[in-house]
């Protein structure tokens, strides 16, 4: 059985019998299924109104959980989430932006999410309808681990809050092939500057750790730098919060010594884009 | 939910009309389109959207509809390929220009492409080479290289019309091309009846396990399955191979299973009741499995009679490697290895059977007709006249579709239950249980004296063969052959063995063990031309075979040896392109360019063996021409190629021909489509025939050698001196004339030096690549191949052109991207293969040789078409580099490692 709500609360009320699944763009819900039969409850998100698109209002951008990728990339948004956008241009293929949304991509909770790493240096916060009312919470503390998160049964991701600001956002893939292909590592990074140097920056990294994790005493490193001194910041950067692992894509190794080259590149890019505010 | 339809129904406007059909809402939309809409062009390659062949439009928008839930379109607008083409000008122009610009070649991603571009080309931007890309990326294509289909794209808006017409050398759309472009071709799964039951195999979990049955009897009677298989159900032999003394592969694996995927068992019955099975009655007993050649020796023997896992070996020996090398001023040597490469077509496996009296009848897309048919004989214990293939468009093949894969379950499931059967693999199943191109262990040195020429080369290969045989022995058999390179080797030794394993079988793939030598020689290549300090062109054209040298087996061609102008075709290319690296390298640090060339050579048709192709053709007493051509067409053009040979020897156009395809049953054995033969052996039948045909046409109509014939409304007529007149033709069924000729490609067996002339042509061809490597993070950016192919005679151009770009594609997958692990990259998101943004432009030359034996002077080329790619990619990535890779694929972790290591030295 395929339900379609068409507003929250009435999908929270079929959320309150358990063993539904949730469905929005299915580009994870079917592909795990593999060749297997579709659950015998589903609960199709994307006819909600509410949940779907993007607004400023108070400072802070609310993105509704049901918000596809495409919807992101074509948005008009500040430099701030240019990161995102372009972290949305690299989610799978049109077919995958035109139906996957933002909501799914964390839920998925995947170590290799391309829109987390961009999410998390905009220090976004998850917000979570369930039986006892909308609550909010970061999202690193969302993302607990692979394919684990904070929703609890009855709960629906119901949008992703984004602090308003300036600065500007850059977004770096890697992988051995240029369309359809799960990170190697990725980086997003957002930078404010004043008089040539950072006032502020926020970087997180993807694919290197079973949660994207941001570069704290990186970002607090980077403060007062001119893109002179990007490189060498990032060579010796502590980098003991990451883990990668070898698997089909890339070694640990390489990994882990990819992330200095690609987090400079993706600060440089974010600090030598135009319309820095 | 709307009320507007009875419970358990779904409204939608399907290619603009209003259908109410009965779904299940959670099921894939594909599988709605496809099973209950009769939307067949809408193709399921992955089920995963890692492939994108199955994607519409909904509301205007491209998905993949195997990962849309059927409710979820629910009175929305769904276009597909077939009805864009039906009413959409965009598309119809669209198709068009696919046509003009051949850019379906087996047509399975078609509808993906076509449906992609239509949602780029209705928002009106500005097109280029990037905007299709990003509107492409996520279509698959095995086939084209993706070069066509951006060129055709490019050029929707031209009121050209295809090339109906053309004789040999003309670049002819494709005769079977309109059904790709329009969505009406029908592959391997679209052609099942409705009342079809499904089989599935039970298959090992395991690399290498026992297995006991539980009670299969009752768990039939508790589920109500039709039927369940195992090997005591076959009728015949419980054997299946393609090499003579090789026929090892059973259909169900009996008390243990050689390898995980291996089928044990299989069940049959309504598909909705597959999917609800609970458990199969099966116990496995997991055994310690041997993955690689290494541990073979030690490993448990797979077939009792093969001691130490050896299938077999080859060997070509010339004049005396080991004193030559001693006498060498300059040797180089290495080790180098390449892994399974998956062929990674995008219409998986898929077979229907039905009985008919005392015959069995099996659709299916497959290479090798006859071979199916007799393998399917034994198996069923039937004559083979019995076994009727009637195969359908295939969806892509590269060597993996001639071996029998779906086709024993539905011929045995058919035949005992009376009813029809299919199946179709899953994507993981293709992948998990399908032939594999042989994993390569290899170690080559070569010797060249002061002047820089080749004095003697050494070569020792050793290949995972897999559980089975396969081709494996073709593979052993070609590589010593081969191994040498298109260069005069005056002193040779190459030794090769095919090592069993507890892996999937490695089988025929595009080259079948000669990329992987390549590999090895071409590299080699590069490094004794650097320590001689010659440049790496003029190296290979100075030692490159000339007519009227001897192979390393001895064979002397005084024609059509072609390799030499091959190189010289890239010399402009080649010395541009060392210029534009140099400037650009003075003034870049991170990221450095890199040129690469490589040469390769492939002989056409089977190894010393006889390998006949026939041709039936015949006039209907109506004056119908009629081309019975067997040579399948996986999408590499041979139903257009044949055509075009046999019109150029009867002298008419191809139009007045109408083609009957490769039923066994009408149609004759062209023998397979492999080993570049179809153009060669096949195209030589179709000569012999058109021939014979006009000849008879002619003496009926006493006419002269000049006369000119043509099939009309009126019947067959034959012109001569301004005057045309009708020929009076005999009454006769289905023809009124007939004829049935057939070629065998003169060859001449090895002797126990490998001393002969195991083919009758050569095809040559060397490329050249230029690229950028990432210093710091390894990865490669390729930015042009140029590509020069002696195939003799061109007899369509464009199709030539679509196999360059094809394999090319194929060879920068092996190259940079694409390694098979089994149990571990079973689907198209571990695997990966080239995207449309991973091939850059090709330039393609074609060199037209002649050749003595070849329709016209023309020559076989599938297979060459990726042999030099690989190796002119690696040398290209230590010219910019200077890391050389010894292990394949060329990962950015594997290039950065080989920098850092070369940093260190």
């Amino acid at each position: 059985m395929l339900y379609r709500p068409e507003s929250l609360d009435a999908a929270l009320a079929l959320m309150a019998e358990p063993g539904a699944v949730l469905l929005a763009g299915g580009t994870d819900v079917y592909p795990a299924l593999r060749d297997g039969m579709p659950p015998d409850r589903m609960i199709d998100l994307t006819r909600v109104a509410d949940l779907r698109g993007i607004a400023l209002a108070d400072g802070t951008w609310r993105i509704g959980g049901a918000t596809t990728w495409t919807d992101i990339v074509k948005a008009e948004l500040p430099p701030r989430l240019a990161g995102l956008q372009l972290a949305g241009r690299e989610v799978g293929s049109i077919q995958i932006q035109n139906a996957g949304t933002v909501a799914g991509n964390i839920c998925n909770a995947s170590p290799a999410a391309d829109g987390v790493p961009a999410l998390m240096a905009l220090d976004a916060a998850v917000e979570i309808a369930g039986p006892e009312g909308l609550r909010t919470l970061p999202l690193h503390t969302f993302l607990k681990g692979p394919r684990q998160t904070d929703l609890q049964p009855g709960e629906i991701v119901t949008a992703l809050l984004i602090p308003d600001g300036p600065g500007r956002g850059a977004f770096l893939k890697l992988g051995a092939r240029k369309y359809l292909v799960i990170s190697i590592a990725m980086i997003s990074a957002v930078v404010e500057i004043g008089a040539g140097k950072i006032t502020n920056a926020a970087v997180a990294v993807g694919a290197c750790s079973p949660v994207a994790r941001r570069l704290t005493a990186l970002e607090a490193q980077l403060t007062g730098a001119t893109a002179a001194d990007i490189p060498a910041l990032c060579a010796k950067a502590d980098l003991s919060d990451l883990s990668p692992i070898t698997d089909v894509r890339a070694s640990a190794d390489y990994r882990g010594e990819a992330v200095p080259t690609l987090v400079a590149r993706t600060v440089l890019t974010a600090m030598e884009a135009p319309h820095v505010a | 939910m709307s009320l507007d339809e009875p419970q358990g129904h779904l409204s939608l406007v399907l290619n603009g009309a209003k259908i109410t059909v009965p779904a299940d809402a959670t099921a894939r939309l594909s599988d709605m389109l496809r099973d209950v809409a009769g939307a067949r062009d809408v193709k399921v390659g992955c089920n995963a959207g890692d492939c994108g062949a199955c994607t519409v439009l909904v509301d205007g928008d491209p998905v993949c509809a195997c990962l849309t839930a059927a409710g979820q379109v629910q009175g929305r607008r769904v276009d597909t390929q077939a009805g864009l083409v039906e009413h959409d000008d965009i598309a119809q122009r669209l198709a068009k220009s696919f046509q003009r610009h051949q850019a379906a070649q087996c047509g399975i991603c078609t509808p993906g492409m076509m449906v992609s571009a239509v949602a780029l080309l209705r928002t009106g931007l500005p097109l280029n080479e990037a905007v299709v890309a990003d509107a492409l990326g996520g279509v698959l294509c095995r086939c084209t290289g993706y070069r066509k289909i951006i060129a055709a794209i490019l050029d929707v808006s031209s009121d050209a019309d295809p090339q109906a017409e053309g004789s040999v050398g003309e670049r002819t759309a494709r005769l079977d091309g309109w059904p790709k472009v329009s969505g009406a071709e029908r592959f391997g799964d679209d052609v099942a009846p409705a009342d079809a039951l499904t089989v599935r195999a039970i298959r090992s979990p395991f690399h290498r396990a026992g297995f006991t049955f539980g009670d299969l009897d009752a768990y039939r009677a508790r589920t109500g399955l039709d039927l369940i298989l195992t090997a005591k159900d076959i009728p015949g032999d419980n054997l299946f191979g393609v090499i003579p003394g090789f026929i090892d592969q059973p259909v169900f694996a009996v008390e243990e299973a050689r390898y995980k995927g291996e089928a044990v068992a299989a069940v049959v019955g309504p598909a909705a009741l597959l999917d609800t099975l609970p458990p199969f009655p099966v116990t496995w007993d997991e055994r310690p499995a041997n993955l690689t050649p290494a541990g073979a020796a030690r490993a448990p023997l797979l077939h009792p009679d093969r001691e130490a896992n050896v299938m077999c070996r080859g060997h070509v020996a010339r004049g005396n490697a080991v004193d030559a090398m001693k006498t060498a001023a300059h040797t180089v040597s290495g080790a180098f290895s390449t892994g399974f490469i998956e062929h990674a077509y995008i219409e998986p496996e898929a077979a229907t059977a039905r009985r008919v009296g005392d015959r069995i009848e099996v659709q299916c897309c497959t290479q090798a007709p006859y071979m199916n048919r007799d393998g399917l004989a034994g198996i069923l214990g039937l004559a083979p006249e019995n076994v009727r293939i009637l195969p359908t468009a295939v969806g892509g093949g590269f060597g993996s579709k001639l071996d029998l894969t779906a086709q024993p379950y539905v011929a045995l499931a058919a035949w005992i239950l009376n009813r029809p059967v299919r199946m179709t693999y899953t994507r993981g199943e293709s992948i998990a249980t399908s032939t594999k191109r042989h994993p390569s262990e290899t170690w080559m040195e070569i010797g060249a004296d002061a002047q820089g020429r080749i004095v003697a080369a050494r070569f020792q290969g050793t290949f995972n063969t897999g559980a089975y045989s396969s081709w494996g022995p073709t593979v052993a058999n070609r590589v010593p052959i081969h191994a040498s390179g298109p260069y005069l080797t005056p002193n040779y030794v190459a030794d090769s063995v095919g090592i069993h394993t507890n892996t999937a079988s490695s089988g025929a793939f595009r080259g079948f063990g000669v990329p992987q030598s390549s590999v090895a020689q071409e590299q080699l290549y590069d490094m004794l031309a650097e320590k001689l300090g010659i440049d790496r062109l003029e190296f290979r054209r100075m030692n490159c075979l000339q007519n009227g040298d001897p192979t390393v087996t001895g064979q002397v061609f005084d024609t059509g040896m072609g390799i030499d102008a091959c190189f010289d075709a890239l010399k402009p290319d080649w010395t541009r392109a060392l210029a534009e690296a140099k400037a650009f390298n003075a003034s870049h640090t991170t990221v450095k360019r890199g040129v690469g060339v490589a040469g390769g050579w492939y002989g056409c048709g089977n190894t010393s063996m006889s390998n006949p192709s026939t041709i039936r053709a015949g006039v209907t007493p109506g004056g119908e021409i009629v081309l019975h051509q067997g040579a399948v067409d996986i999408g590499q053009g041979s139903n257009t190629v044949i055509t075009q040979i046999f019109a150029e020897a009867l002298c008419v156009s191809v139009s007045q021909v109408t083609l009957v395809g490769p039923d066994t049953d009408v149609t004759p054995d062209a023998g397979k489509t492999s080993a570049s033969r179809q153009t060669f052996i096949t195209g030589n039948a179709a000569r012999l025939a058109g021939e014979a045909l006009r000849a008879q046409i002619l003496r009926l109509g006493n006419a002269g050698t000049g006369a000119t014939i043509a099939a009309t409304e009126d019947g067959l007529t034959v012109s001569e001196d301004g005057e045309t007149r009708r020929i009076a033709l005999p009454e006769g069924t289905p023809y009124a004339l007939e004829v049935v000729e057939s070629y065998d490609p003169p060859t001449l067996p090895l002797d126990e030096n490998g001393q002969g002339s195991p083919y009758a042509v050569f095809g040559t061809a060397a490329q050249m690549v230029e690229l950028e490597v990432d210093l710091d993070l390894g990865t490669v950016k390729l930015l042009r191949f140029v590509a020069a192919h002696d195939v003799g005679r061109a007899i369509n151009p464009t199709l030539v052109e679509g196999q360059i770009e094809g394999g090319i594609a194929q060879g920068i997958g092996l190259a940079l991207m694409e390694e098979f692990l089994p149990g571990r990259t079973e689907n198209l998101h571990d695997y990966l293969i080239p995207t449309i943004g991973d091939v850059p432009d090709v330039t393609s030359i074609i060199v037209e040789s002649g050749d003595a034996h070849g329709p016209y002077g023309a020559k076989g080329l599938g297979e060459h078409c990726l042999i030099p790619t690989a190796p002119a990619v690696l040398n290209a990535i230590a010219h910019a580099s200077g890391a050389r890779i010894h292990h394949l694929p060329a990962t950015p972790d594997r290039v950065r490692a080989a920098i850092l290591a070369k940093a260190k030295t």
